[in-house]
C-alpha cells in the first residue's frame, strides 16, 4: 500500500519526478496516457500564463485583487488528472489550475476576479463548487457532498483543497473528523505553500508535518512533493481507490511554495528573503514536467514556444471579452437571494428604480 | 381528528417527509439512536436506518457545513442544533454559506435544507439553553426564519420548510413542545411560509407575537376583557408578512409587539419601523414593544423576572389603550 510506505512522522515524502525532471522512483511512475499528460501540461502552462497576465491586469487597474498560483500548478493539476469527470471539486481560492482542468472556462475564472458573480456560475455539468473565501470552511461542504455520494451509492468522490493556513482552522478538524467517522469518499489536499499570508507554517503549528494530522483521525496521511505532478497524481489515484472502496478519506499534504504574493494586495518581500524564493524557483513544476515530456518524446521546445504564444493570445482575447461584459444589472443583484423575490426585496428594488427614474445617481 | 402536541407535529412532519422523499435526511447531536434530547426525532432511525437518521460528533459547523454539501449533491438535509444557544459554532457556515450559495453561484446551486433549533426560555435551564436569537438569523439575506406556536402549524410549517427550495431556520418553542394538544390531520399538508396567522380578529389593538408567547397573549386578553384585540401570530419572522401587519394596524391604530428576544435591535424594532413607514397616519398611540431585557437570560433563580407573563402583557395593553395623542 502506497500510504503505509510513507510515514509523515519520519518526514518521508513521496517524490517520483525530481526537480531536474528525472524519474527517481520508477516503480511508482504512473502509466498516464499521452492525451492526459498533454492536457496536464497544457493546463499548467495556461494557468501560469494566465496568472502572470492577471497580475499585470491588476496592476493596470483592470482587475480586482487576485490570488496567484505560480509555483503550485502541479499540486493542483496532478490531483485533477487522477480523478473522473463525475468527481466533485471543492475549492478554497488558490486552485485556478484545478478549476481549468475540471472544466471551468478561463472566461468564468477571470470574470470572478473581475468582480462579477456570474464568474462562479460554471457550466451545468461541471462539478465544481464556487471559490470559497472563509478559510477552512469548505472542508465541511466536501464532507457533505461525499456523504450524499455514499448514501445515494454514486460512484464518485469529492476532492477538497485547503491551504496550510486553513489547517489551523477549527472547521478543518470538524470536517476531517466527520469525513473519517463516516468513511466518506473524500480526498483532502493541503496545498502547503509555506505561508498563511505572511505567517510561515512553523509559526502556525507545532506539528512537524501537516500530513501527520491524519493520524489523529484514524486515516492515512502522506507528504508529497507538491511540485511533482506525477507524485500528486499517484497519491490522489490511490486515495480515490480507497474512497471508492468505502475505506474513507485520505489526507495529502502537497509540499509546495507560493512563488508570488498571497494576493495582489500583499508584498512578500516584507516577510521572506529573495534567496528562499529563488531556491524554490529551481524546483519549478512546469520546468520539470516539460523535461519529462521531452524525454518521453511527447513534447519539444518548439511546441512549447507555440503553446505559450497560443495561451498568451487566448488570455488576452478572453480578458477582452471579460472587460466587455460591463456592469451587473440592478435586477440581477436582487434575483438570486431566494428562488422568488420576497415582497421586501421587490419593494427595495422598485424604490431604487424609481429613484433612478427621478434622475438619481447610481 | 387526533390531538397532538407541537413535538408530535414536528415528528410526524419529519416522518412523513422521509417516507415520501428518499432524499430527506435527518441528523445532528443525539438525534438518531436517542431520538434527540427532547425526543423530537424519536423513532425515525429505527424506521429509516442509520444512514438517513444519524448521530454526529459534537461539531455544529460540520453538521451545517456538511448539510450544504449534501444539499448540493441531491439530498434534503434537516439538521438539528441541540439548542439555539449552541448554533453559534455553526453561525459562520449559516451566514457565509447557507444564506449565500444561490447568489454566489448565480443559481447554479441552491440549498433546500432546514436547520432546526429549540429556542426560548422558561424551562429552568442552564446557561445557553434559553436564548431567543431571532435577530441573528432574520437579519441575514438568503435565510428564512419560521417559528410555529401550535401543533397544526408545527407540522405544516415543517413540511413547507422541507419542501422549500431555500434554506429555512426552524426555531421550535421548546417551552410548549408538550404544553397542549390540538387537532392535527394525519395526512401531509403545508402551512405557507411568509404568511402570518390571524389568531383572533379585533378592532381596538393589534398584538403581534410568535412562539410560546402567542398563548401568553391569549391568556392576557382574558384579563382585559373590555379590549377587543386583534392577535397576530407572525409564524414567519423572515420574510415578514407586511400585509397582515399593516392592514391590521390601519384598522386598530394601536399596536403591541411581544417577544422574548432582548429589546435593542430586536424583531419588534423592525416591525415598528415597518409600521411607521406604512401606517404612520393611522396610528392613534405610539407603538410599543414588550420584550426581554437587554441582559443575558438569567439562570432559573432569576429567570422569572425575565419571562413575560400574561399579567405584564395585560398591563401593557392597558397602557396603550390609555394613550391619548
Amino acid at each position: 500500500m502506497l500510504f503505509e510506505n510513507y510515514d509523515p512522522l519520519k518526514g518521508e515524502m513521496l517524490q517520483i519526478l525530481d526537480h531536474e525532471g528525472k524519474i527517481v522512483n520508477d516503480k511508482l511512475e504512473p502509466k498516464i496516457n499521452k492525451d492526459t499528460l498533454i492536457k496536464m501540461y497544457r493546463t499548467m502552462v495556461l494557468g501560469r500564463v494566465a496568472d502572470e497576465k492577471a497580475l499585470q491586469f491588476q496592476r493596470q487597474g483592470r482587475m480586482l485583487t487576485y490570488a496567484p498560483n505560480i509555483g503550485q500548478e502541479a499540486a493542483q493539476v496532478g490531483p485533477m488528472a487522477a480523478l473522473k469527470d463525475n468527481d466533485w471539486l471543492v475549492l478554497a481560492f488558490r486552485e485556478f489550475n484545478a478549476m481549468l482542468y475540471k472544466g471551468v472556462t478561463l472566461e468564468q475564472a477571470f470574470l470572478y476576479w473581475y468582480g462579477n458573480e456570474r464568474g462562479s456560475r460554471y457550466d451545468d455539468e461541471v462539478r465544481v463548487l464556487p471559490i470559497n473565501v472563509p478559510i477552512g470552511s469548505q472542508i465541511n461542504h466536501a464532507a457533505g457532498v461525499a456523504y450524499a455520494s455514499k448514501l445515494q451509492k454514486k460512484d464518485e468522490v469529492a476532492i477538497v483543497f485547503i491551504g496550510d493556513g486553513g489547517t489551523s482552522h477549527g472547521e478543518f478538524h470538524e470536517g476531517m473528523n466527520f469525513a473519517a467517522t463516516f468513511d466518506l469518499p473524500m480526498i483532502t489536499v493541503i496545498q502547503n505553500n509555506q505561508y498563511a499570508i505572511s505567517t510561515p507554517r512553523h509559526k502556525a503549528t507545532k506539528a512537524k508535518t501537516l500530513a501527520q494530522k491524519a493520524i489523529a483521525y484514524g486515516i492515512p496521511g502522506i507528504q508529497v512533493d507538491g511540485n511533482d505532478p506525477l507524485a500528486m497524481y499517484v497519491a490522489v489515484e490511490a486515495a480515490r481507490e480507497r474512497a471508492i472502496k468505502g475505506e474513507g478519506p485520505t489526507l495529502i499534504e502537497a509540499v509546495t511554495y507560493r512563488i508570488g504574493p498571497h494576493t495582489t494586495s500583499d508584498n512578500p518581500k516584507l516577510y521572506r528573503e529573495d534567496e528562499e524564493v529563488e531556491r524554490w524557483m529551481k524546483k519549478d513544476p512546469i520546468q520539470r514536467f516539460k523535461k519529462y515530456l521531452i524525454d518521453k518524446k511527447l513534447w519539444s521546445e518548439k511546441k512549447d514556444e507555440a503553446l505559450h504564444e497560443e495561451h498568451k493570445q487566448n488570455v488576452l482575447e478572453t480578458f477582452k471579452h471579460v472587460e466587455e461584459t460591463g456592469d451587473v444589472s440592478l435586477e440581477e443583484i436582487f434575483e438570486y437571494t431566494y428562488e422568488n423575490m420576497t415582497p421586501n426585496l421587490v419593494e427595495q428594488m422598485e424604490y431604487y428604480k424609481e429613484y433612478l427614474k427621478q434622475g438619481g445617481n447610481e | 381528528m387526533p390531538n397532538k402536541t407541537i413535538l408530535q407535529g414536528i415528528n410526524e412532519a419529519l416522518d412523513q417527509s422521509m417516507e415520501k422523499d428518499k432524499t430527506v435526511v435527518v441528523y445532528g447531536e443525539d438525534v438518531g439512536y436517542e431520538g434527540g434530547v427532547f425526543r423530537t426525532t424519536a423513532g425515525l432511525q429505527k424506521k429509516y436506518g442509520e444512514e438517513r437518521v444519524f448521530d454526529t460528533p459534537i461539531a455544529e459547523a460540520a453538521i451545517v457545513g456538511s448539510a450544504v454539501g449534501m444539499a448540493i449533491n441531491g439530498l434534503k438535509p434537516v439538521v438539528e442544533m441541540q439548542f439555539s444557544g449552541f448554533s453559534l459554532p455553526a453561525y459562520n457556515q449559516i451566514v457565509t454559506h447557507v444564506a449565500r450559495f444561490r447568489n454566489r453561484s448565480r443559481g447554479k446551486y441552491h440549498l433546500p435544507m432546514v436547520i432546526r433549533m429549540p429556542y426560548g426560555g422558561g424551562v429552568k435551564a442552564l446557561e445557553h439553553h434559553s436564548e431567543s436569537l431571532e435577530t441573528l438569523y432574520a437579519h441575514i439575506p438568503g435565510l428564512k426564519l419560521v417559528i410555529p406556536s401550535t401543533p397544526y402549524d408545527a407540522k405544516g410549517l415543517m413540511i413547507a420548510a422541507i419542501n422549500d427550495p431555500d434554506p429555512v431556520i426552524f426555531m421550535e418553542p421548546k417551552r410548549i413542545y408538550r404544553a397542549f394538544k390540538q387537532e392535527v390531520p394525519d395526512e401531509m399538508y403545508e402551512v405557507p411560509i411568509g404568511k402570518a396567522r390571524m389568531v383572533k380578529k379585533g378592532n381596538d389593538i393589534t398584538i403581534i407575537a410568535w412562539g410560546a408567547l402567542v398563548r401568553e397573549v391569549e391568556k392576557a386578553m382574558d384579563l382585559v376583557r373590555n379590549v377587543d384585540a386583534e392577535i397576530i401570530d407572525l409564524r414567519t419572522i423572515s420574510p415578514i408578512d407586511q400585509e397582515t401587519i399593516i392592514n391590521s394596524v390601519k384598522k386598530t391604530g394601536r399596536v403591541l409587539i411581544v417577544h422574548e428576544a432582548v429589546k435593542s435591535f430586536g424583531p419588534a424594532a423592525e416591525i415598528i419601523s415597518l409600521i411607521n413607514e406604512k401606517a404612520f397616519v393611522y396610528l392613534e398611540a405610539a407603538p410599543r414593544r414588550l420584550t426581554g431585557f437587554d441582559i443575558t437570560v438569567p439562570l432559573p433563580k432569576g429567570e422569572p423576572h425575565f419571562i413575560i407573563d400574561p399579567e405584564q402583557i395585560a398591563y401593557e395593553v392597558k397602557n396603550i389603550m390609555a394613550f391619548e395623542a
